[in-house]
């Protein structure tokens, strides 16, 4: 390489892509907001004022206070506390890093799962093809969130009772995953097949490669693209699916609480007049499953060529 | 157009027995049934009395057969936790359901489609646009989230409408119904408007978006050259071509609503079938899970057919190809 040809990451800054990134004055807010949600979600351990589940620091005195900038509010607890007396900010930190790790980690399996499904379908088509289509079509004909609660119930009776709390986090994971891989699978079969006729695979072929290396190689480079986009969307809709089986009692317990549990704790005490418990925690959530969902929607029209 | 009907219902047949399978499996193989429903302490002698009533002890597939001839009767067995037949306990929670799910979508469409209608007409105007921007927040706050919200605002801080409870029901025959009482009526206010605000925005970005394309057809552009008003262009002419792929969907989303009543039905302790199925998934209790995928997937089913036939009726086009296909 010439000591004068540009740097890949040289290349990377001056692409189209990049130029939309920085244009988009919404998508820059939205990946900040993330991100700092994110940062704060991981480093929580250090940055949280309290500890809410370190029973001794808590103190029936600190319990019910208003957020700090209302009347009768403490400088100490930002956003007020609950009536253990737990802060709602530290509580909200804590809980954002289980709905993160509940959300990145179905994503992961749902994606490989998906993927693997769709490259196999489009590859080989055939019987395989047609099982696994029907189960999708089922699978998409009800509403998700109908699935996951169906899954995760189906699993909890297969557990015994006292596993229940332990397992929540990976009973979410499975019921979100076995629920979305149906788009990956879908839409990696579709570009799969068209992959399949073109002369590079047939290339491959001619040279003794195995299918194995072919779909692995050859094809699955090619049919990554729109994956990325139904990941960073899915990641929004995990983090959803989450809050709600959470909130509906069936995900996290009170003891290790995710955004969706502090939000059904909260809602218990809001006929008392504390808001706040219930309030941030939602705002909390809606702030990042809106940035989530705008950086997806650049991201498609990013990577579609029809529209620039 | 025959042919196409038959093989309409064969399909939804085969569906409605691949569904029924998956609540079989449920009820055979997730845990035990016999022990999920004896005490622990009861004798092998119990055990086994209950596995020949229960016919357990039979080969697989006759159990299925009998499963199914049950399912067909509206038989799903005992609940593990309330110890009562499951379709008695189904039975007293449908109408909840039906009513707030009907409430739902009757707001929807009165307020999706004058919505629709109105940012389609004046697309660039200030109202358009905090419509529009209203709706895409709407469709990124979670259900339960504006439930809450609606509590908090409308009983916590204004006192005027209750946040729980069906308020009180009359019974007419098995159905029990919250419409005529005045506290009925004033329950059903927010749990129906959570419900529907979801599909307010679709229906009103629905509206928009058919009612821009007609407006641009030729024959909306004859109708003001033969000199017609403004009302009877937009009214007579454009809406009522817009409305058939509205019901459609609406249609399509009545199913959804159903599934979405589950979260509206905890938020507001609505006693309806979503209640149930969300207690019988926390204790795992099969038989009410079961009994709940096979009747939610009835409906589906139903729905869905009935907006395929739907389609025949409506577009002469479809039923040529079909007839050749």
């Amino acid at each position: 390489m010439s000591a004068d040809a540009p740097s890949r990451f040289a290349v990377l800054l001056d692409s189209d892509f990049v130029y939309s990134f920085r244009k988009s004055r919404v998508t820059l807010i939205a990946t900040l907001v993330t991100v700092s949600i994110i940062m704060a979600a991981l480093l929580a351990p250090w940055i949280a004022p309290h500890d809410p589940f370190d029973v001794a620091t808590l103190s029936l005195l600190d319990s019910e206070l208003p957020p700090a900038w209302a009347e009768g509010g403490d400088p100490h607890f930002l956003l007020g506390t609950d009536n253990q007396g737990r802060d709602v900010l530290s509580a909200i930190l804590y809980g954002s890093r289980i709905s993160l790790a509940v959300g990145f980690v179905s994503v992961f399996f749902a994606l490989v799962a998906g993927v693997a499904v769709g490259l196999i379908s489009g590859y080989f088509g055939g019987l395989v093809d047609a099982i696994f289509m029907r189960i999708a079509d089922v699978m998409l004909s009800f509403p998700t969130i109908l699935v996951a609660l169906l899954v995760s119930g189906i699993v909890r009776g297969a557990l015994p009772r006292e596993m229940h709390e332990n397992a929540a986090l990976a009973v979410l994971v499975f019921a979100i995953a076995i629920t979305t891989w149906v788009q990956y699978a879908r839409t990696v079969r579709g570009s799969t097949m068209v992959e399949r006729g073109q002369e590079y695979v047939l290339a491959a072929r001619l040279v003794g490669r195995s299918s194995a290396s072919i779909i692995f190689r050859h094809i699955l480079p090619n049919v990554m693209g729109p994956v990325l986009v139904i990941a960073t969307i899915n990641l929004a809709m995990a983090i959803l699916i989450e809050a709600t089986l959470s909130f509906l009692g069936v995900g996290m317990p009170p003891t290790n609480p995710s955004l969706g549990t502090l939000i059904r704790v909260g809602n218990e005490y809001l006929f008392s007049g504390i808001w706040w418990v219930v309030i941030f925690p939602s705002l909390t959530l809606v702030v990042l499953v809106l940035a989530v969902n705008l950086m997806g929607d650049w991201l498609r029209d990013a990577l579609n060529p029809k529209l620039r | 157009m025959l042919a196409f009907i038959v093989r309409r219902l064969l399909q939804a047949v085969l569906v409605m027995l691949a569904v029924a399978l998956i609540a079989f499996a449920m009820f055979r193989f997730v845990g035990d049934p016999v022990n999920s429903m004896l005490p622990e302490i009861a004798t092998t002698e119990d055990r086994q009395a209950l596995r020949a009533q229960l016919g357990l002890d039979e080969p697989i597939p006759t159990q299925f057969a009998k499963f199914i001839g049950g399912a067909v009767q509206g038989e799903f067995g005992i609940s593990y936790r309330n110890k009562r037949p499951v379709s008695d306990l189904i039975v007293e929670r449908l109408p909840a359901t039906l009513e707030l799910v009907f409430a739902a979508a009757l707001f929807a469409l009165l307020m999706g489609v004058p919505m629709g209608v109105y940012t389609a007409l004046n697309r660039h105007g200030f109202v358009s646009n905090l419509l529009q921007i209203i709706s895409l927040i709407g469709i990124s706050v979670p259900t339960f989230v504006t439930g809450i919200l609606l509590i908090l605002i409308f009983s916590v801080w204004l006192n005027w409408l209750p946040s729980f409870g069906r308020g009180e029901v009359v019974q007419l025959g098995w159905w029990s119904t919250g419409l005529l009482t005045i506290s009925g009526l004033k329950s059903l206010v927010l749990p129906s408007v959570m419900l529907g605000l979801f599909q307010v925005t679709l229906i009103m970005r629905l509206v928009r978006a058919e009612m821009l394309e007609v407006l641009r057809t030729d024959f909306i552009r004859f109708a003001r050259a033969r000199g017609l008003t403004d009302r009877a262009v937009h009214f007579g002419h454009a809406l009522r071509n817009t409305l058939m792929p509205v019901i459609t969907i609406a249609g399509l989303q009545l199913g959804s609503m159903i599934a979405f009543a589950i979260i509206t039905e905890t938020v507001f302790q609505w006693p309806g079938m979503g209640l149930l199925f969300i207690q019988a998934v926390s204790f795992a209790d099969i038989p009410v899970m079961s009994a709940y995928l096979v009747l939610v997937a009835l409906i589906f089913v139903v729905i869905n057919m009935i907006v395929d036939l739907l389609y025949f009726v409506v577009d002469p086009r479809l039923s040529v190809g079909g007839d050749r296909a």
